[in-house]
């Protein structure tokens, strides 16, 4: 079972700032982040591009990221822009 | 739709990547990408959320209708500004009213009657082409759609209307997102070409081309291999009947023909005027201001407004004024002058004037008759006006009914203006749009006003229903010793007895006649002891007719009543056409064939069966062999059906052994099949599973003891009810098997089903190979049926298997108790001989509506395996415990 690095609660009304210092923690994690989404019922746009910089940044340093307790309202949004290959998903 | 320059400049589709720089298609990406963003984000909003962006947005249109119409008369040079104020009115007001309580998030429609749900779920990112001609109305139109239904739009304007259009997309995008819609819903295309238009159309997150343009704009966007909305062009024909209130018809056609020049491509093209009142028209014309054009100065005007190369409207005419068009020809018409109005004498290239002109030129056409009016219509419905619309005035129904099953277009629109009238809530009840449907015959994919259901995949959720079943039985049944007393009650004049030499010369046609009223004549119809022939039949009905017979009596076995219910058909209804009835079906009740009905009853079928086995007393079935054709005929119907039954003992006191043993199988088979059939019902049940019982008690009983009264009077009993069962349920494989087998063999059908059946029930209580689609039923249950029929016999057993096993023992028991072969090579039938049957058998059975019901669907390998495991016989269980005698 892999490490637990990191655990940061997402909370809807300051989601991109949420997913920016999340980025900025992935540097020296040495195992899973697991970003917890229970109470974002919704996204936009923004928050949208800030996941993406996440993956991004993720990618580079090779670090898992889980998603946890995504609505599926929300979970068909990164499908659709196909965002959700790039993590993991836990309930 | 659209001019000449404009097919050239957006009609074809080139290569998606030609021409395209690196940075182009990053560009193009990127407004993808943001489109796809926001129609993802999109998906997550409510219907309320919607709603409350839409009103708004429409606001913002109808302020800005005016600025919007003067840009793009600026920048088109074409039709009207006032006009194009209307149409952004039009655009934006019409359409909400139409738009604003409809559901389109969600669910969108419950229908409950149906058990059906409809979903909405957006499309996504569509890829909207929009005209030179309506420019900013149309991407109104789309943009209030389009956030309606949750859907995000890249915008291709026209590149000689560009500027307006992005006007019209800034505002609306301005508005949308600053009332919550997703950021970049509504992009532009900047300084775009047809490879643009290209890529876009072939690209992969791109869920919807919506093409509002010329045939080729059309033809690329269907072409590209994305589901596609392709909108085109019309060549509208216009029948002026003589009927027609004239002063109305003049004055509708100015309307939309000079509505904005003329460039709605639902305008009127050709007006096809009855000889009549052509000079009167014309007259109502001139009168209201339009110039009639003379031979000359028409031929000026083909050459003007029609390219005599392509033969398609010449672009420097579209939406002009029909005073500028005349100075174009140097034609001299008054200052104000709405129209030019041409007059033609035919339709196609010979007379270029019959096409589409998107400006305020109208050809007319004198006709001699309506005949010739409406094939003029269709040539120039036929010469590009395909599909889109046809006007006709008049005032006879019969007329507007002929121009609408002739003419191939989307809206007929009847005594009002073509154009505003096609666009819909104005003048009719038509669905207000700005992109009309064409059909197949304009290359589109519908007829239809294109509306918000064209920008949704609507999904529908289909419950499970609770399939209708049915118990259909004869009106009355009487039974047990002397029920015949029965026939006392029924008044009749002439009653005809069908019956057949043995059952005459043994005295049950004396017993009848006793109990039917001296004054009824009564005549005896004795037909051949075997399964009745067409021949015989239509001699019967002969009978009838001679007696004009207002009751029938069928004393007899089941070929005897089957006999009586196809004459009783033809009696009543001489028309019926047997082979036709015959017809194959999977369901009694979807059929594709009718039988007669609600014709007049003119005889009382009554049915005294003398075997217990057939239960045709009670049946809708009745089988004729058709000699000369070498086949039988199998009908199926409840008017079939008996009116009475009397299932009285005493017919059956005298039967043989073999009989009572073929016809008491016949009845078990009846029962066995019924209980596990997929139409079983609880109703069907307890008819069959009490057929089952007394059968399995009796059957034995009025076998070895044949007067013993008792045993007899609850096998006819017993028949009867399995039959009640087998009615409303049906049989199975066996039957099936049976049917083809005996008929090919001559073997007696009670005793080729007792050769089948056991192994029938094992092939039936195992998984099958194929599960039977059935409404009727949940899950596979055959085998717990046989169970709970085990049970009922008290056979015994700890599980459902068990239980299974002794059920076909106990029926292999009693076959063997009632001296039954027990394999097919015990009938004498070689080996060779029934290797070379069987493959014919296998078809022929298939072919047998019996087993349409069976739990199991047979595979034509397995009915073969059948009839070889028939034929081999015995050991299907290797169980013989049960004593039939034995059961309760």
């Amino acid at each position: 079972m892999a490490t637990v690095a990191v655990w940061l609660n997402i909370e809807e009304e300051r989601i991109v700032a949420a997913l920016q210092e999340a980025g900025e923690k992935l540097d020296g994690a040495s195992g899973e982040v697991v970003l917890d989404f229970l109470s974002v019922r919704r996204i936009d746009s923004s928050a949208l591009r800030a996941i993406e910089a996440l993956a991004v940044i993720a990618d580079k340093k090779s670090v898992k990221v889980v998603l946890r307790g995504v609505n599926v309202n929300v979970y068909k949004v990164l499908k659709l822009v196909k965002l959700a290959r790039r993590f993991s998903f836990t309930a | 739709m659209i001019a000449t320059e404009v097919i050239q400049e957006r009609g074809q589709i080139p290569p998606a990547t030609e021409e395209l720089s690196k940075e182009r298609i990053a560009y193009l990406e990127r407004l993808v990408s943001q489109a796809r963003t926001a129609a993802a984000v999109f998906t997550q909003f409510t219907q309320e959320d919607v709603d409350r962006i839409v009103k708004p947005m429409v606001l913002a249109g109808l302020e800005q209708a005016q600025h919007l119409a003067r840009l793009a008369v600026e920048e088109t040079g074409m039709g009207v500004m006032e006009d194009k104020f209307l149409k952004n009115m039009v655009a934006t007001e019409f359409v909400y009213n139409y738009i604003k309580d409809k559901r389109t998030v969600g669910v969108i429609r419950e229908i409950p009657e149906r058990n059906l749900v409809e979903i909405a779920e957006p499309i996504g990112v569509i890829f909207a082409l929009t005209p030179i001609t309506n420019p900013t109305s149309t991407v109104l139109f789309k943009c209030i759609m389009a956030i309606k239904t949750r859907n995000a739009v890249i915008f291709s304007p026209h590149p000689k209307a560009w500027s307006c259009c992005y006007e019209a997309v800034r505002i609306m995008n301005e508005t949308a997102v600053k009332h919550g819609a997703p950021e970049g819903v509504f992009t532009c295309l900047e300084a775009h070409t047809l490879q643009d238009n290209a890529y876009l159309m072939r690209h992969k997150d791109v869920g919807l081309i919506d093409a509002t343009g010329g045939p080729s704009a059309v033809k690329a966007a269907y072409s590209s291999g994305k589901p596609a909305l392709g909108v085109g062009a019309g060549n509208t024909p216009v029948y002026l009947e003589k009927s027609a209130d004239i002063d109305t018809a003049v004055v509708d056609i100015i309307i939309s023909k000079t509505f904005d020049n003329g460039t709605i491509c639902a305008s009127e093209q050709t007006v096809v005027i009855d000889d009549e009142i052509y000079d009167r028209v014309l007259e109502k014309f001139a009168e209201l201001g339009s110039h009639i054009c003379n031979h000359k100065e028409t031929k000026l005007l083909e050459r003007t407004v029609i390219d005599p190369q392509t033969g398609f409207m010449q672009p420097k005419a579209v939406g002009q004024k029909a005073t500028d068009i005349a100075r174009l020809i140097g034609l001299h018409v008054k200052p104000h002058t709405k129209l030019l109005v041409a007059p033609i004498q035919g339709v196609g290239r010979q007379h270029p004037l019959s096409v589409e002109k998107l400006c305020p030129v109208l050809a007319v056409y004198r006709a001699k008759s309506t005949d010739e009016a409406l094939k003029v219509c269709v040539d120039v419905n036929h010469a590009g006006g395909l599909g889109h619309t046809a006007v006709v005035f008049s005032r006879n129904d019969e007329v507007i009914r002929k121009f609408g099953e002739v003419l191939n277009a989307g809206r007929i629109i009847v005594n009002s203006p073509g154009s505003v009238g096609a666009l819909g809530g104005v003048y009719n009840d038509l669905i207000p749009t700005f992109s009309f449907g064409c059909g197949t015959g304009g290359g589109n994919s519908t007829t239809d006003n294109v509306n918000i259901y064209h920008y949704l995949n609507i999904k529908r959720v289909a419950r499970r229903t609770q399939a209708h079943m049915w118990y259909r039985v004869p009106n009355q049944i009487y039974f047990n010793m002397n029920a015949v007393e029965n026939l006392r009650q029924f008044q009749s004049h002439s009653t005809i007895i069908v019956t057949n030499p043995p059952l005459e010369r043994i005295g049950h046609v004396d017993i009848v006649r006793r109990y039917l009223s001296p004054e009824t004549h009564v005549h005896v119809s004795v037909i051949p002891d075997a399964e009745p022939e067409m021949k015989v039949v239509m001699q019967g009905v002969e009978t009838l007719n001679f007696y004009k017979a207002d009751q029938i009596i069928a004393l007899g076995g089941g070929s005897v009543i089957d006999a009586a219910k196809i004459m009783k058909l033809k009696y009543e209804s001489p028309e019926a056409d047997l082979d036709e009835l015959a017809a194959p079906f999977l369901d009694l009740r979807k059929r594709v064939i009718e039988y007669p009905t609600g014709k007049v009853h003119r005889a009382r079928l009554i049915a005294i069966p003398t075997t217990s086995g057939t239960g045709s007393e009670v049946t809708p079935f009745a089988v004729l062999t058709d000699k000369e054709r070498g086949r039988k005929v199998t009908l199926a119907d409840y008017s079939l059906s008996p009116d009475v039954a009397i299932v009285d003992p005493q017919f059956v006191m005298s039967m043989p052994k073999g009989l009572t043993a073929d016809t008491g199988i016949d009845c078990l088979t009846h029962g066995l099949e019924a209980a596990v059939s997929t139409y079983a019902s609880a109703y069907t049940d307890s008819n069959a599973m009490q057929a089952i019982r007394m059968t399995f008690k009796y059957l034995p009983i009025a076998f070895e003891h044949p007067q013993d009264e008792e045993a007899r009077c609850m096998m006819h009993n017993a028949s009867c009810i399995a039959a009640l069962a087998f009615s409303n349920a049906s049989v199975g494989v066996s039957h099936a098997l049976a049917h083809a087998f005996g008929a090919h063999f001559g073997v007696a059908h009670g005793r080729a089903n007792a050769l089948m059946l056991p192994h029938v029930m094992a092939y039936n209580a195992a998984v099958p190979t194929k599960f039977m689609p059935s409404p009727y039923q949940k899950g596979y249950i055959a085998h717990k049926k046989y169970a709970t029929v085990a049970d009922l016999l008290g056979l015994g057993g700890q599980n459902v298997e068990e239980k299974v096993k002794h059920l076909i023992a106990a029926t292999e028991q009693l076959l063997d108790r009632l001296g039954f072969p027990r394999s097919i090579a015990e009938l004498g039938i070689s080996k060779e001989a029934f290797e070379l049957a069987v493959p014919e058998l296998a078809r022929i059975a298939f072919d047998d509506p019996s087993w349409r019901s069976n739990p199991r669907m047979p595979l034509m390998s397995e009915l073969e395996e059948l009839l070889w495991k028939a034929y081999q016989g015995r050991g299907v269980t290797g169980l013989a415990n049960a004593d039939p005698q034995q059961v309760a």
